[in-house]
């Protein structure tokens, strides 16, 4: 009877007088917890090849266009809203929730170049190879209208690119130059230009909204001050910058994606060095987006695949790729920080996880604390090498493995040659 | 620096949990004497008398007088005994309950019983090899890589059962997966002693010629090797949190070693010299020496025992149960359990040992314990040496450096002098402006240890 008093009140736990709950009673003496480190090495061992066996990060593809994806564009205010322009012409506007097409619309005759939302979200602006920016409700016509931009502006040149003031009615084109407009009016406000060939495409710093960067076929990048007239600064690259995208959260850091492989991220004030140059694709790399957070971003090659890279360092720490999916030319890091969107020649959009592992949805409260005890214990190991090398361990396509092997092979070779030659001159 | 950070949370973790020792719900036991009494002197029966029904019920005494000196096991959680009598007799129960679990005849000479990681599965050495049993009694393996055995030990969160045998084998066995990890070839003779310590899984083997050893299953060599005793070493113990070595030799004494320093602490001279040695989980040490078991606390070791027993016939096993203030001793007429006041943990840690799990609990435990099943190549002196910097020194990176370069960027180019009009690259004024710079790295060097000199000597 003592006995079996005793026992119960280290089974059972009387609350409320209803609830009865098992008993865990504790003790954090460390002397009844041996092995600490090597127990928790273990845990970290086993959640990174849990991590690697949950990575599935294809959701979905979004398919509907009649040709290859040439642009694509974040709705400001709706997370579940992304559009794009196809090389034919076409825009449609896709329900990511539903993974639906719900509006189609032909924008443009020839491709749509560019294309970008207002601030407010209620409308949005396209430029195609007819030399004309349209500007289009947001909304969906109502029954009976016929599908009309508010406002059509022809131009004298094509324009190859758009972008949107994040705070003001002002929007800037590129082509033969870069033209900053007012809403209003049908000719630009001011057109700067610094060199003679074609610029590819422009982008409005988010926090510093006065700031402009533009990319040119002549390998350089120009950053302008909307409030002046004339250039800011220029940077001189081996080879042609694609396009560049301002940080979210440093207003002064942009990465470049350039046609040598290689991202650059500069800081806009020292403009002589990158901050950071991220080497990983095996071929031109054509589009990058930030994530909200500022830490990491996307990047889409020529090279049928994409890549993560954290800010910081210079290699990726994920690559996406799929046999159906071709040379990727768009590429967005959805607003809220979740999912990658990536718009290739063959017609289709993808959308991916950005955390290979991620599991979405609710968690409850137990998964979420055993989620975050697993991400710490990874932290915690991260450097030792057999831990490393699963959580490093990605499976290369072949095209890719291939290439990557070879061009190993090239940069041995001029390494060693300018070890031969430094060696020979002393 | 990050570094700094991580250590800082650390240490306020620590004292976190440390102020968390207030909600302990129990106290360890006592025994306390009388100004002008020994405890002693105070018998078992008076123990018994004198303590509520439940904890009077855990001393018993149990006559098996048909099948030899027993050797006896606790499981972890210290509920469940198995006993191992020499000429074949193995009983498995409850102790608490007096509840048999299973009882067998194996009809060979059994020399040691041990418990595997819980209670369904336990190992009996038998003359010929080793077996594993359910604990109903069916016999789950026969491993006749493992012959000869005459000690064993399990390395509880390594799933390893580490067996020392008559030709001076070391052996371990994974029984989660039912591989021999490793087989030592350990040349100090018939290993009849051996212990392991609970801290770092480290096995330590007393041989004949007075030395005791330390052995990794990765490591072909001893660890350590100590020098105790002037004669054979008849038994070791190690505490709990594996700083103490007790050990007892043909001389008569029992020393007590610090295992950071391998150095002795204390010697205390037996008369009889004892045959058997086991740390509590309060650090209570109990001998047995021919049939009298004494109980003394360490690290003190003082000549007058805490508690003294005198068994029916000499002893040949000698167990601390944990969590319970129970001291269980096999000898020649069967098994004694006697009571310890103040020998046990007194508060559990529900997830690690819970000795009142359902067995859904022990279900859940078993499979989570598994899953942080620690590899032995992992097993070291120090269990914490996974957690430090790898500070590789300044001239290893350096190597590597020059190697990856494949020159050093850090090299002094060698002085050219320019090339001067009116005369002055002749090479008389060449070898001039040469020698000026000759010597500076020396110079420097000199006056580098010129400046520590000064600084050291005021």
């Amino acid at each position: 009877m003592n006995a079996a008093y005793l026992q119960l009140q280290y089974i059972y736990q009387i609350c409320n007088d209803c609830v009865i709950l098992i008993a865990v009673p504790r003790n954090y003496d460390p002397v009844l917890h041996p092995f600490e480190v090597p127990r928790e090495y273990t845990r970290a061992l086993n959640a990174t090849k849990l991590e690697r066996v949950f990575a599935k990060p294809f959701l979905s593809s979004l398919d509907g266009h009649r040709d290859g994806v040439n642009c694509m564009a974040k709705h400001p205010k709706s997370l579940s809203t992304v559009l794009s322009g196809a090389c034919d012409g076409e825009v449609k506007i896709w329900n990511l929730t539903k993974r639906q097409c719900i509006r189609t619309l032909q924008a443009h005759e020839g491709f749509v170049r560019g294309m970008c939302a207002r601030f407010c979200g209620t409308s949005f602006f396209t430029v195609g190879d007819d030399k004309t920016v349209k500007q289009w409700k947001m909304e969906s016509p109502e029954y009976g209208e016929e599908e009309e931009p508010i406002h059509t502006i022809l131009g004298k040149t094509v324009y190859t690119g758009i972008d949107h003031h994040w705070k003001e009615a002002v929007f800037a084109t590129c082509g033969h130059q870069v033209d900053i407009w007012d809403e209003q009016r049908t000719s630009p406000m001011c057109s700067l230009t610094w060199g003679f060939d074609s610029i590819s495409s422009v982008k409005f710093n988010p926090i510093e909204t006065y700031l402009l960067g533009s990319c040119a076929s002549d390998r350089n990048i120009v950053l302008y001050d909307m409030r002046q007239s004339t250039p800011l600064k220029k940077v001189i690259l081996k080879m042609r910058t694609n396009t560049l995208c301002w940080n979210p959260m440093e207003a002064f850091i942009f990465t470049a994606a350039n046609e040598d492989y290689n991202l650059y991220t500069f800081d806009m004030r020292f403009l002589a060095s990158p901050v950071m140059v991220h080497m990983d694709h095996v071929s031109a790399v054509l589009d990058v987006d930030y994530s909200p957070t500022g830490k990491e971003f996307v990047s889409a090659s020529f090279d049928k695949s994409i890549r993560i890279f954290p800010v910081d360092k210079g290699h990726s720490r994920e690559i996406y790729y799929t046999k159906r999916m071709q040379h990727v030319i768009t590429v967005k890091w959805t607003s809220d920080n979740k999912y990658v969107l990536c718009g290739s020649d063959e017609m289709n959009i993808r959308l991916w996880k950005a955390n290979a592992s991620e599991k979405l949805g609710v968690l409850a409260p137990r998964e979420k604390a055993a989620m975050n005890y697993n991400q710490k214990l990874k932290e915690k190991f991260q450097y030792h090498p057999q831990i490393k090398r699963i959580a490093r361990h990605r499976h290369l396509p072949k095209s890719i493995f291939c290439q990557v092997k070879e061009q190993r092979i090239m940069k041995e070779a001029r390494r060693r040659k300018l070890q031969n030659q430094h060696e020979n001159l002393q | 620096s990050h570094l700094k950070l991580v250590g800082r949370q650390e240490e306020l973790a620590a004292a976190r949990a440390a102020r968390l020792d207030l909600l302990l719900p129990e106290e360890p036991g006592f025994l306390e004497a009388d100004p002008g009494e020994d405890t002693c002197t105070v018998s078992q029966g008076d123990i018994a008398a004198a303590v509520d029904i439940a904890s009077a019920a855990k001393h018993f005494e149990l006559r098996l007088e048909q099948f030899g000196p027993y050797r006896l096991d606790y499981t972890r959680p210290g509920r469940h005994l198995l006993l191992g009598g020499r000429r074949g007799h193995v009983a498995a129960l409850d102790w608490q309950t007096k509840t048999l679990m299973c009882e067998i005849n194996v009809m060979e000479t059994v020399t040691d019983v041990a418990w595997l990681h819980a209670e369904t599965m336990f190992a009996v050495a038998q003359r010929r090899w080793l077996y594993v049993y359910d604990n109903q009694g069916v016999e789950l393996n026969c491993l006749k890589r493992f012959p000869g055995v005459l000690r064993m030990q399990f390395l509880p969160y390594h799933f390893l059962l580490a067996t020392a045998s008559e030709t001076g084998f070391l052996q371990y066995l994974d029984v989660s997966v039912g591989k021999e990890v490793a087989a030592t070839c350990t040349r100090g003779g018939r290993l009849a002693v051996m212990a392991q310590n609970p801290a770092n899984a480290v096995v330590h083997l007393g041989h004949s010629n007075g030395t005791v050893t330390l052995w990794s299953p990765n490591v072909k060599e001893p660890l350590v090797r100590m020098l105790c005793h002037r004669g054979a070493i008849r038994a070791l113990a190690v505490d709990r949190s594996g700083t103490y070595m007790a050990t007892a030799g043909l001389d008569r004494k029992l020393q007590l070693f610090d295992l950071r320093t391998y150095r002795p602490l204390h010697a205390l001279v037996l008369p009889q010299g004892a045959a058997h040695l086991d740390f509590s989980q309060r650090g209570l040490l109990a001998a047995a020496c021919a049939d009298v078991v004494q109980v003394r606390p360490s690290p003190s070791l003082p000549r007058k025992p805490y508690l003294c027993h005198r068994l029916p016939l000499p002893a040949h096993g000698l167990r601390f149960c944990p969590y319970e203030d129970v001291l269980g001793a096999g000898h020649g007429a069967g098994f004694t359990s006697l009571l310890v006041p103040g020998a046990g943990e007194a508060n559990f840690d529900a997830l690690e040992n819970n000795p009142y799990r359902s067995r859904k609990q022990r279900q859940e435990w078993e499979v989570k314990a598994l899953l942080e099943k620690i590899p032995a190549e992992l097993i070291t002196l120090d269990p914490t040496c996974l957690d430090r910097v790898d500070t590789a020194s300044m001239e290893q990176k350096r190597q590597e450096k020059i190697q990856r370069l494949g020159f050093d960027p850090h090299a002094k180019a060698k002085f050219r002098p320019r090339r001067k009009a009116k005369g002055g690259s002749s090479a008389g004024s060449l070898l001039r402006r040469k020698r000026k710079v000759a010597h500076e790295e020396q110079r420097r060097q000199q006056q580098q240890q010129q400046q520590r000199q000064h600084r050291a000597a005021p």
